[in-house]
């Protein structure tokens, strides 16, 4: 794949090197960031979690008709960012596309850590969150049993397969890299990395069997991230309600996840590149590719959600007609619609220009953007349908109270904390597949060191 | 092995089946003549007397929280002096093919074999998702542990669960009257008599606007009247088949009101 390389000749050897080093020289600013993340995660998640559960759920803004709010849209937004990771490593592995392979590593972790998110968001949710061992199905002597017609229970299976699987595909692929920072590092990190490398030696069997594993993986992933995400859908879609009750929900959340995961990774290799000083790995190539991407995205993302209005508006029953007017020309909503329109929409067209691909600050900008209107539509979705069900009697408007709003900024937190440990404690480049992409080893004139 | 599978694949079905009560003795149903009810809402007021319901105050109403598990809509049509106010009175409609039903994941709501919907507290884990479904909008739930003040806890309905919070709860058409009627009818091997079972609501209603009792028995009270002319139920359209049958007001010009 010489013709395809994204990377600079790079030594093998100063790949290990700078991937190790990644882990081990921490500078001020990254204790800095995770200190404030720890906090954020304490004052702004725990603490006002542990008031909920203690008041009950009462202290949230949740009224009669209106019984999901900002904690379900988080839980999408949540599971939407954990879509790109895994399943565009899965994809781009299978089609050998070499520019996957200096960022996956901490696609797939970002898959993890917003799986996490997104599921304590469930028992955020809960009314009676100690409960939540009975949505899962053990045998028990008062003969209970689950709903299996409830999309509920759909999500609790798709989601715990999912974040194991991915989990899983994580490990594998890292490794034989967990096995050269074993052998470079000194202390408490070799004890660690020796159990984690499994005895990894590198011989051509073992090898044999890892990519065996992965691609397997792989192959299993793809479909099973298209499911999850039409499952998370079919809590809304299999309602009666208007504005959640839509056909097109599947695809619509599985397009909307991978564009806001896929926004999600360029936000991410952004700051990465920066805090780490890995610019020689993640290129201005990558941010090119990950910008068609994101146009494609766009533009799949956009015709669903014309379609839907369309279909909306064209039908003419007044609950569906309701629920569009509230959404698209109802203050304070409309002004969220159409700046989702702004950043989804219209500003990702700015990325068909080969020089907004390669700039890191416009970059930033409409990645930061998409990920902002995603979370819109979630919140849309859901904050406007519901207030406005079949009862013009009981209709109400639902306003997020400041706990909920505090527990959506400590999820954050968290994120941000669970990827800042991450990069210390685990390689957060592939080593060797960015070895791949080399190509031909070459010696320089200094030599080998 | 695969017969233990079907058995439980069987009695899962059950739970969901359409017409599941069709094999069991009863149906039990409340005819709503909106042509009499005038929206004393003394209905309402039984109700949490009867179903120890929570009385939330002011705030809780303008927060939307409140409990009442049956509302009085009222519409108003027209300006004055040619006002018109229309009144009804919404419950749970215990669907056959209930939408909150297959949102459970815990089946703590379920139906019953008297085609009840019926609600396990116990059970509840709190996801919403029973309520959200509901087109009717009549499920409420617990947000606090509501604690009635002091002399007031003794007035408790001892044959009610005290809900605490994070639970879902609705109408039940009082089904502890319901059990009560239906075991003393089995000491004395009969069927329940039409009459015999007076929900709360159906008992204080001063103008008889409310009627309860058997569908399965095509000569009780609400057979007759769920044959009558202006028979509906709310939104028939959605198919959820509820068992509560409203009938219409005939607004006329003021000399003749129905057949």
């Amino acid at each position: 794949m010489g013709s395809d390389r994204t990377i600079e000749q790079i030594p093998y050897e100063d790949v290990n090197a700078d991937v190790v080093r990644t882990m081990t020289e921490t500078g001020r600013l990254y204790y800095i960031f995770l200190f404030l993340s720890m906090a954020g995660v304490v004052v702004l998640w725990g603490l006002p979690w542990a008031y909920q559960i203690y008041t009950g759920q009462g202290v949230t803004g949740l009224q009669t008709p209106a019984f999901w709010g900002i904690y379900l849209a988080n839980f999408i937004f949540w599971i939407g960012i954990s879509h790109s990771g895994t399943l565009l490593s899965a994809i781009l592995f299978i089609t050998q596309t070499p520019w996957r392979r200096s960022i996956y590593r901490s696609a797939e972790a970002m898959t993890f850590f917003s799986v996490m998110t997104a599921s304590i968001f469930v028992f955020v949710h809960m009314g009676r969150p100690w409960n939540f061992y009975w949505t899962v199905p053990y045998p028990n002597q008062r003969g209970l049993w689950l709903n299996f017609m409830s999309p509920l229970m759909f999500d609790v299976f798709a989601i715990s397969t999912y974040a194991t699987s991915s989990m899983i595909f994580l490990y594998f692929g890292s490794i034989p890299d967990l096995a050269a920072v074993r052998d470079r590092v000194k202390g408490w990190r070799k004890e660690v990395y020796t159990v984690l490398s499994l005895g990894w030696r590198g011989t051509d069997a073992e090898w044999h069997w890892l990519t065996k594993a992965y691609t397997f993986f792989a192959v299993f992933i793809i479909p099973l991230a298209v499911s999850v995400h039409s499952i998370v859908s079919w809590d809304f879609a299999l309602s009666k309600v208007p504005g959640l009750s839509k056909t097109i929900f599947a695809p619509y959340f599985v397009v909307g996840a991978i564009y806001s995961g896929s926004a999600g990774i360029v936000t991410l290799m952004i700051f990465l590149r920066r805090g780490l000083k890995i610019e020689k790995y993640i290129t201005k190539t990558h941010f090119d590719k990950l910008g068609m991407l994101l146009v494609v995205m766009s533009l799949i993302w956009s015709y669903i959600n014309v379609v839907e209005v369309f279909t909306g508006w064209y039908a003419d029953t007044s609950f569906e007609t309701e629920s569009l007017r509230y959404r698209m020309f109802t203050p304070p909503f409309s002004y969220m619609y159409w700046l989702m329109i702004f950043t989804n929409t219209v500003m990702p067209l700015f990325l068909i220009f080969r020089k907004v691909r390669r700039s890191m600050a416009p970059a930033l900008i409409i990645s930061l953007g998409i990920n902002v209107g995603m979370w819109i539509e979630r919140y849309l979705i859901i904050a406007t349908s519901l207030p406005r069900k079949f009862h013009p009697y009981m209709w109400n408007d639902y306003i997020p109270s400041l706990v909920e709003i505090s527990i959506t900024l400590g999820s954050f937190c968290f994120f941000t904390m669970m990827f800042l440990m991450f990069v210390k404690l685990w390689p957060s480049v592939s080593i060797y597949e960015v070895k791949e992409d080399i190509g031909i080893p070459f010696r320089t004139k200094k030599g080998h060191h | 092995m695969s017969s233990i599978f079907k058995r439980i694949k069987d009695k899962l079905a059950d739970y969901r089946r359409p017409g599941y009560y069709k094999e069991f003795d009863y149906h039990w149903a409340i005819v709503v003549d909106i042509d009499r009810c005038n929206g004393c809402e003394a209905c309402v007021v039984a109700c949490y007397a009867e179903n120890n319901i929570p009385v939330v105050g002011k705030k809780g109403c303008d927060d939307a929280r409140i409990f009442n598990w049956i509302r009085i809509e009222k519409y108003i049509e027209g300006e004055y002096p040619d006002v018109r106010v229309k009144f009804i009175p919404i419950m749970c409609q215990q669907c056959d093919r209930a939408p909150c039903e297959i949102g459970c994941p815990v089946y703590a709501t379920y139906h019953n074999q008297d085609g009840l919907n019926v609600q396990v507290y116990n059970r509840c884990v709190g996801t919403f998702t029973c309520a959200t479904y509901c087109p009717y909008d009549v499920r409420r739930f617990n947000w606090f542990t509501y604690k009635p003040d002091k002399p007031l806890d003794e007035q408790l309905n001892p044959d009610v669960t005290v809900r605490e919070m994070g639970v879902m709860e609705k109408c039940t058409f009082c089904i502890q009257r319901i059990r009560y009627a239906k075991d003393a009818a089995k000491d004395e091997e009969r069927r329940v008599r039409d009459g015999e079972i007076k929900p709360a609501c159906v008992q204080s209603c001063p103008t008889g606007a409310l009627t309860f009792g058997d569908l399965k028995d095509p000569n009780s009270e609400v057979s007759r009247l769920a044959r009558s002319r202006r028979r509906y139920r709310v939104f028939e359209e959605l198919n959820a088949d509820p068992s509560v049958i409203y009938l219409k007001r005939v607004m006329g010009n003021g000399k003749r009101s129905h057949d």
